[in-house]
């Protein structure tokens, strides 16, 4: 059924890119990719009719800095998603870096720039041993990336025992907690917010890069990725280091925003995966874009700003993240099917007809459309 | 259910009485809490009634060195447990996750070497817990098996999980020390533990009351739910709010700065916040840089005497409590082994003091415990063991 799409995209190109700009907007709208755009525009003007207070534009531009550490590292984790894995690490890889912040660094700020590699070398290394364990061991990235979890916690409360050690240097915090100061209108922008978009844009470039383009291959198909010549297994690793090193930003970003705690990024991991598949990303690969990642990020923190602002209790936080998870896979599964129909102009091949749900982690996938 | 000691004291009043123990931070305690969500669950009037006459008791002792200081009461007739040499103890610890009990494990092991060096305890072995209440239940069990005890020390994970074991150490007729969080039995021969999470609540709300005007809004910042040392302290407070028009509204934050800082930014964007209350104060200053990084005035806060929010308290010059849930209490197991072992009389229930840092008096704990690192605890009393300072300093 992958050849028999193929065959028809090698006729009409890609569909959705057969019209003009305006259309093709429209069109990706309606996908669950371009739809969470629309979403998080909907819940920020709930926001601000909820509480006028939240209009104002510092608040709004300091709620789109301490954004960044969660948007940034669901960006990394669409990277492994699209690739029909999972990265269950971040948090993890957090919590080291942000221990490892707080007892190399500590207050020498000559040490800032040696700590800051150091960081990346750790997260890169991490990114590869999840990337290798599950390409060559062929260990399923849901066991791998746990197990590495589970020994980065432990790690973590070796070092600390549990318990906070004093914060590194404020020129080292002022990364995740400053900004250019004296901005007109805005009073400030938080330099994590010019990291995020930095980030973003070289991961959109990215995923225009053949890399990119073939990572989404990969976890469409990875039998065809194969057969085409793809080197499957370097391919996922750089996307778990890829993983790693954005989830090792977010941990210095957040040693600033907040201090070093041992419980720093925890919920990271499912925070990051529910903002991927609110930004409409399959499960098991080969679908969604790597901005909407960002953009479920953002929808999510704004719908838990829009509940805090309406006064319901934060316990209630979990309770929500675990059922958008639930109606966000679903509904993706479905509309991405749904819009792709009627532009084929064929008729639906059998299996997919059956509308299948996504597949289950780690699973390999025959593509369907 | 509660943390009580059934006692047969004068203060006897029912169960429940000394409900509190525990320690300050992040503890998950066991199942057996309760649905959690109904106050009463947490608030017993008997119980507020005492603590609060508690915190005005006079203790026994000397202040200079509070902890040996107790409220006068049952004394336990120890003069079986005499013995002419030095004696083993074994010490079951719930854990060391938290910097409140980190400072106090290391002064307790200080305290160690002190009575070692008298020649009271031969050696002390240890197992910690972390945070299990059926790993302490081993532990205490391969204590009594296996650990040629003399004298048993007891830092209960939980209340209820802890008290068969507790009772089983008991059996063996070897003294057995129990201190911060209770256990349901009076079997032990001491139980040591500072006033208790209602005195706590009390101290913070009155003070935020006197601070503040009827009507204005206090942002509650708590650990975690169904804890029973923190629920006391939050129920105590809560009434006291209430009471005083104080509009206060209460969030959990696993002591996540992140999530502080997060929760203290939305209040803020809200609408004003006037007072600050916090059930420990670890990650006190991310809240207090919530108020910085938003560029609105200082609230009115109670943290806790951790030299992290000491020193910001200072640096930033807002109006503050610290209220203690004294630290110094980690010496007193040992001490007590070492009245134990020469047969002198214990209280049967040894409270002692704890008593808030004021405005006044933080300049002198910040010099009494200059160099130390920010998760240290001011009233930690350990300024006379052996290796003060550095024990404390390299951790």
């Amino acid at each position: 059924m992958s050849e028999r799409s193929e065959r028809s995209t090698a006729v009409r190109v890609l569909p959705a890119h057969d019209s003009d700009a305006g259309q093709r907007i429209l069109t990706a709208l309606r996908t669950p990719g371009g739809a969470v755009f629309v979403l998080a525009g909907l819940l920020l003007i709930a926001i601000i009719v909820s509480n006028p207070n939240f209009a104002d534009p510092g608040s709004l531009i300091r709620f789109a800095g301490r954004t960044a550490p969660i948007a940034i590292a669901a960006m990394g984790q669409y990277y492994v998603i699209v690739s029909g894995e999972f990265d269950l690490s971040m948090a993890a890889v957090i919590a080291t870096q942000v221990v490892v912040a707080g007892n190399v660094i500590g207050q020498d700020e000559a040490l800032i720039v040696p700590g800051l590699v150091l960081m990346l070398v750790i997260g890169a290394l991490i990114g590869i041993v999840n990337g290798l364990a599950t390409t060559l061991l062929k260990v399923p990235s849901f066991i791998v990336t746990l197990g590495t979890m589970l020994a980065l916690t432990g790690l973590v409360r070796y070092i600390t025992g549990g318990a906070a050690t004093g914060n590194p240097s404020d020129a080292f915090r002022n990364i995740g907690r400053g900004g250019i100061q004296d901005v007109p209108i805005l009073g400030i922008i938080p330099y994590s917010l010019l990291i995020f978009l930095v980030l973003a844009t070289l991961a959109a470039w990215l995923m225009r890069r053949p890399f990119g383009r073939t990572l989404v291959a990969v976890g469409d198909n990875p039998d065809a990725a194969r057969y085409a010549g793809t080197s499957v297994w370097w391919l996922k690793t750089r996307a778990f280091v890829i993983s790693s090193l954005s989830a090792t930003v977010a941990g210095i970003l957040l040693v600033g925003y907040a201090g070093v705690h041992p419980s720093v990024g925890s919920g990271y991991e499912f925070a990051a995966i529910t903002a991927v598949v609110v930004g409409g990303v399959v499960l098991g690969g080969g679908r969604g874009w790597v901005l909407s990642a960002a953009a479920g990020a953002y929808a999510l923190e704004l719908l838990f700003l829009l509940l805090t602002s309406l006064g319901v209790q934060s316990t209630w936080r979990n309770t929500v993240q675990g059922v958008i998870i639930i109606v966000a896979v679903a509904l993706a599964g479905r509309t991405w099917r749904a819009v792709r129909r009627p532009t084929r102009g064929e008729p639906e091949p059998a299996p997919s007809a059956s509308s299948p749900p996504p597949a289950p982690p780690g699973s390999r996938r025959t593509g369907d459309s | 259910m509660r943390t009580t000691m059934k006692r047969t004291l004068a203060v006897a009043s029912a169960a429940a009485l000394v409900a509190l123990a525990g320690c300050s931070t992040d503890e998950i305690s066991d199942t057996n809490e309760g649905s959690g969500s109904d106050d009463t669950e947490w608030f017993v009037q008997a119980d507020f009634d005492e603590q609060d006459e508690q915190r005005d008791a006079t203790f026994e002792g000397d202040p200079e060195t509070p902890w040996l200081q107790y409220i006068d009461g049952d004394m336990t007739d120890t003069s079986e447990f005499a013995r002419d040499e030095a004696g083993k103890v074994c010490f079951a610890n719930a854990s060391i996750s938290n910097p409140w009990r980190q400072t106090g494990w290391i002064t307790m092991q200080q305290q160690l070497q002190a009575l070692q060096d008298e020649g009271v305890i031969s050696e002390m072995e240890t197992r910690d817990a972390q945070d299990s209440d059926d790993t302490q239940i081993a532990d205490i069990d391969y204590f009594i098996s296996e650990g040629n005890c003399d004298a048993f020390v007891i830092s209960p994970n939980s209340t209820a999980a802890m008290t068969p074991a507790v009772e089983r150490a008991c059996e063996t007729g070897k003294p057995v020390v129990v201190f911060d969080r209770g256990v349901e039995t009076d079997c032990p021969t001491t139980f040591i533990h500072p006033i208790g999470g209602y005195a706590w609540g009390i101290d913070t709300a009155n003070f935020l009351v006197e601070e503040l005007d009827e009507g204005d809004r206090v942002v509650a910042l708590r650990i975690l739910p169904g804890v029973d040392v923190l629920e006391t302290r939050w129920a105590a407070a809560e009434k006291i709010f209430e009471d005083n028009g104080i509009e206060a509204e209460d969030h959990f934050t696993e002591g996540d700065p992140a999530t502080i800082k997060q929760v203290v930014t939305d209040a803020i964007n809200q609408g004003d916040v006037d007072g600050i209350w916090m059930d420990a104060g670890d990650g006190a200053v991310a809240a207090i840089e919530a108020f910085e990084d938003a560029g609105v005035d200082y609230p009115v806060m109670t943290g806790e005497d951790e030299m992290s929010f000491l020193r910001k308290w200072e640096e930033t010059g807002l109006t503050g409590l610290a209220p203690v849930y004294s630290n110094f209490q980690w010496r007193t197991p040992l001490l007590a082994v070492q009245r134990i072992f020469a047969g002198e009389e214990v209280p049967t229930e040894w409270v002692l003091p704890q008593t808030p840092i004021t405005e006044d008096e933080r300049a002198q704990y910040l010099a009494d415990n200059e160099g130390m690192p920010d998760g240290h605890y001011a009233k930690f009393g350990g300024d006379g063991l052996p290796g003060f300072p550095e024990a404390w300093q390299d951790r």
